[in-house]
């Protein structure tokens, strides 16, 4: 049976042509992100909500296209393991984790730094192409009012035709008006010459063409319509310095029930954002393609059906509004992605964002838009860089250790057991040839990986294995000393006392080792899961090994007749019931 | 014949049961040593448990003078520094992802080490809590499953012993962090958790053998509960001694590695911690949970009637046996 096993394990280690385990982060190189979910009342968050968010990142994470990135769940904790990545590209991957939002906007303006604005890069304008196809079925409503309109931004140079836009979904090839509006629209900014007028010109509230190409106001409230805007987030906005990064970081916090003073990622612009009528968890999906028709490249998002009435009525109030407020912000962790402008209502659950996408950029609004649901927000409670260097030396410390301690034992059980010592010595080397192929097959099948704390835990659990044999060992001397059974009998009788004992010891080792597995935090699950894989393969060789190599070995006359180097000498076995004060051993007691 | 030959043998007699006193003495003063430094030094938590930033990094000439220099150059207001050998392990204040970068740039032109060969650990100032409450957490779960695990394999009695037994061995434990000013680290409390099993493994061994002795005490018996427990206890001496040194031998190469290859890490803290906690336990196995075990045992009235019948037909028996009741007893 023994045989067995270890004939299966070896066997899927040779036809998987695989020898060496799969070595986790800290022995391989890599940056470890433990990230702790955020509550309001510090509780733990939802099992079903902490999985989504998982999912969330693991998509994210695979997205990057990063060999072999782990994301994995420990207790409330999401754990990020990128092999070979540095501590700053996987924050900035895991980075952006607050919830998606779709703001109207009320007012905006330019930072006024114009040195960043000239190193930004460009933001191209597009046709904000309509595109009102004759057949599409989700938008049917939408399609006079936007074909009548889709000309519109091309018409007036307020800076709409250099912003993004929001439209309802082309199904069908476009008609002819978009498709002409396009080179037009890209014609006109590029006869503008300077970036910095193509932001002046977003920024001017008022919808003039005149406006096109003029310095910002200089009193920051001039030209904004500041109706309905909370005077403190008026007065939040005016003080926003966004070319300070800090304002677009990470800390940025936004509360979706209140107005809020938000900067562009870029920093280029700064907003007076209403509340958030839809949020990320409003989208059902998100993908980025290529305009039928045409070579450019757009975000089309699909809404659920709870999101897509709120998102019509968001795009209607929008689409109804004068310059800026026809805009809608998508505000990604407090700060602006973009704020396309609405060209039309958009009923029916799906919109289309064009504006000058390479394909790279679209990609990656797409899955912010797609992936930046994250239903809990995250903190790095814990980031570890090892370098492969490091790993190294870890695994060789963790390897010589090992070696040394099994040396040790080895050498003590050989000194103390003599002739049964050999049978230790065997019983843990059978042991470690298990645990090792398990080790591998468990990588290589079950994404194990082999880490630091695994190692450590392998190497202690040597003591409980060694353990095991010496509990036997000694009851089979407590057998032998009462001098009247043979070494045969004395094997079997001890064994059915030995066997409860291992048995019950074990028992207590695998609870720990399941508490502990069970309750992990960080490394202590690998540390945990090592003890008790180890801890089941005690009894499993004690049981299957250690017991059958006696019962074989007491039929030898080296053992059976108690030759000193056996361990089972009669100087050892026959002393008790004469020289010494000792009148009675447990079993006669 | 020499204490080594007699431990070969077995042949040893130590009355554990009957120097209860000493050994309750003993445990006490240590108890309220160690309870005394928790309390006055408290514990020198790790960076985990503040929140920080460690940078690893290996270079042959650096001085400490340098490696300090270096850091401040670049911002860092407390570095730490730590070495062993040409290996250095900074600890800073918690710093954000920009300046991370900033001083890894700096170790890197200062020393010339690959920016890529510097370690990096940054960990939340939450970070420690949610550990320390998740050990709360698994500390407490595990005794109640060994309270209930040992009450059904032995005796309700027995998991009391060996759950005293054992926070004797955690609290002792952390008393000797607390003098000694060890660095607690989650690592650290992995290795007391583990100190969890190995100090109940000698325990059960004990109890195990104690239980088959006592398990043939009738009325009229020569032995009492505690001279039984006693025998059974110096039966298994060897034993325990032996799975005892045998689990400590691996724990101490990893001690014995960690320390001098690796310096602080991982492999030391949690090594440290098993070693520490193994010592304490093998102690208690042996002088705390069993003199405990039989103290609880003797009350029972079946027992209180050997010792009292055995009791008076003193001289009989002889020297041990009379001690270790009257001492049980009382």
């Amino acid at each position: 049976m023994l045989l067995a096993l270890i004939i299966a394990l070896g066997g899927t280690m040779f036809l998987q042509k695989a020898f060496t385990p799969k070595l986790a982060l800290d022995l391989a190189g890599g940056t470890t992100v433990t990230l702790s979910p955020v509550t309001l009342n510090g509780a733990a968050p939802p099992e079903e909500i902490l999985d989504r968010a998982v999912n969330i990142i693991r998509d994210r994470v695979n997205g990057t296209g990063l060999s072999d990135a782990e994301v994995a769940k420990s207790g409330d904790n999401i754990i990020i393991s990128v092999p070979g990545a540095g501590q700053e590209e996987v924050i900035k991957l895991v980075g952006t984790t607050a919830e998606l939002r779709f703001r109207q906007v009320l007012a905006m303006a330019a930072t006024q730094t114009p040195q960043e604005l000239a190193t930004e890069a460009p933001k191209p304008g597009t046709s904000p192409s309509a595109a009102p196809s004759s057949t599409a079925t989700s938008a049917p409503s939408a399609k006079p009012s936007s074909s009548a309109r889709a000309p519109k931004p091309t018409a007036s140079p307020t800076g709409k035709a250099l912003s993004s836009a929001l439209v309802a979904p082309s199904a069908t090839p476009s008609a002819s008006a978009p498709a002409t509006a396009a080179p037009k629209a890209q014609e006109t900014p590029k006869a503008q010459d300077t970036k910095k007028g193509q932001k002046d010109a977003k920024a001017t509230p008022a919808p003039t063409p005149t406006s096109s190409g003029q310095p910002p106001a200089q009193d920051p409230n001039a030209g904004i319509n500041t109706q309905g805007i909370d005077p403190a987030v008026l007065a939040q906005f005016n003080k926003l310095d966004c070319s300070d990064p800090k304002n677009r970081g990470k800390g940025v916090q936004d509360d979706p029930a209140k107005q809020f003073a938000a900067c562009e990622s870029d920093g280029s612009l700064k907003y007076v954002l209403d509340v958030a009528k839809v949020v990320g968890t409003d989208i059902s999906s998100a993908s980025a393609g290529v305009q039928q028709g045409s070579t450019q490249w757009l975000v089309q998002l699909d809404f659920k059906s709870s999101g897509a009435s709120e998102w019509s009525k968001l795009t209607s109030t929008a689409f109804n509004s004068q310059e800026p407020r026809n805009k809608v912000a998508v505000v990604l962790d407090g700060v602006v992605i973009t704020a396309p402008n609405i060209i039309g209502p958009i009923p029916g659950g799906r919109a289309e964002i064009t504006g000058g996408f390479t394909q790279k950029t679209a990609t990656e609004l797409a899955d912010q838009l797609k992936y930046g649901a994250l239903p809990l927000k995250f903190n790095p409670s814990s980031i570890d860089t090892v370098s492969s260097t490091l790993g190294q030396d870890q695994l060789m410390g963790g390897l010589i250790s090992g070696a040394i301690g099994l040396g040790l034992v080895v050498l003590y059980s050989l000194f103390y057991y003599r002739g049964l010592g050999i049978v230790a010595v065997l019983s843990l080397g059978i042991a470690t040839v298990i645990t090792y192929t398990a080790v591998v097959v468990l990588g290589h099948n079950a994404g194990f990986r082999l880490s630091l704390p695994h190692i450590i835990g392998l190497v202690v659990s040597i003591g409980i294995t060694a353990d095991s044999f010496i509990v036997y060992f000694e009851r089979i001397r407590d057998e032998m000393k009462e001098g009247r059974r043979t070494l045969r009998a004395a094997v079997e009788v001890a064994w059915v006392r030995a066997r409860r004992t291992i048995l019950i010891a074990d028992a207590v080792m695998f609870i720990a080792a399941i508490v502990l597995y069970l309750l992990a935090v960080g490394g202590v699950a690998g540390f945990a899961f090592a003890m008790g894989l180890t801890t089941l393969i005690d009894v499993v060789v004690v049981f299957l090994f250690t017991k059958p190599l006696i019962a074989m070995l007491a039929k030898l006359k080296f053992f059976a007749k108690g030759h000193p180097l056996s361990g089972l000498d009669s100087e050892r076995m026959s002393q008790d019931l004469g020289n010494t004060g000792r009148t009675t051993t447990p079993q006669e007691a | 014949m020499g204490l080594g030959r007699r431990l070969y043998r077995g042949e040893i007699d130590v009355d554990f049961v009957g120097r209860w006193k000493l050994w309750y003495s003993l445990s006490g003063f240590l108890l309220i040593v160690s309870l005394a430094g928790l309390l006055i030094n408290g514990l020198n938590l790790g960076v985990e448990f503040k929140g920080g930033s460690v940078f690893a990094f290996k270079a042959q000439t650096a001085t400490i003078q340098q490696v300090r220099t270096s850091f401040l150059d670049e911002g860092v207001h407390q570095p730490i520094v730590q070495t062993a050998g040409d290996r250095w392990r900074v600890t800073t204040e918690s710093l954000d992802t920009a300046a991370v970068t900033k001083v890894q740039n700096g170790i890197a032109k200062d020393f010339g080490v690959p920016v890529k060969d510097v370690d990096i650990q940054s960990i939340g100032a939450s970070w420690g809590g949610e550990v320390s409450k998740k050990a709360w957490i698994g500390l407490g779960v595990f005794m109640l499953a060994i309270i209930l695990y040992l009450s059904m394999a032995f005796e309700p009695k027995m998991a009391l012993a060996a759950i005293v037994a054992l926070i004797h061995d955690l609290v002792i434990t952390a008393g000797v962090y607390a003098w000694s000013g060890f660095e607690v680290t989650p690592a650290t409390l992995l290795g007391f958790l583990t100190i969890l099993g190995y100090s109940l493994y000698d325990a059960v061994v004990v109890f195990d053998m104690i239980k088959e002795v006592t398990g043939k005490l009738g009325t009229t018996s020569k032995q009492t509960y505690s001279m039984a427990a006693n025998n059974a206890l110096n039966h298994t001496l060897i034993r325990s001694l032996n799975t005892s040194l045998v689990a400590i031998l691996p724990v101490a190469a990893i001690l014995f590695i960690g320390t001098t290859l690796l310096g602080a890490g991982t492999l030391k803290d949690l090594s440290l911690a098993l070693f520490v906690g193994m010592i304490v336990g093998t102690y208690s196995s042996l002088c705390v949970a069993t003199p405990l075990l039989v103290t609880l045992k003797e009350r029972e009235p079946r027992y209180q009637a050997i010792a009292r019948r055995l009791a008076s037909t003193t001289g009989t028996k002889g020297g041990k046996g009379a001690k270790s009741a009257a001492t049980a007893k009382g």
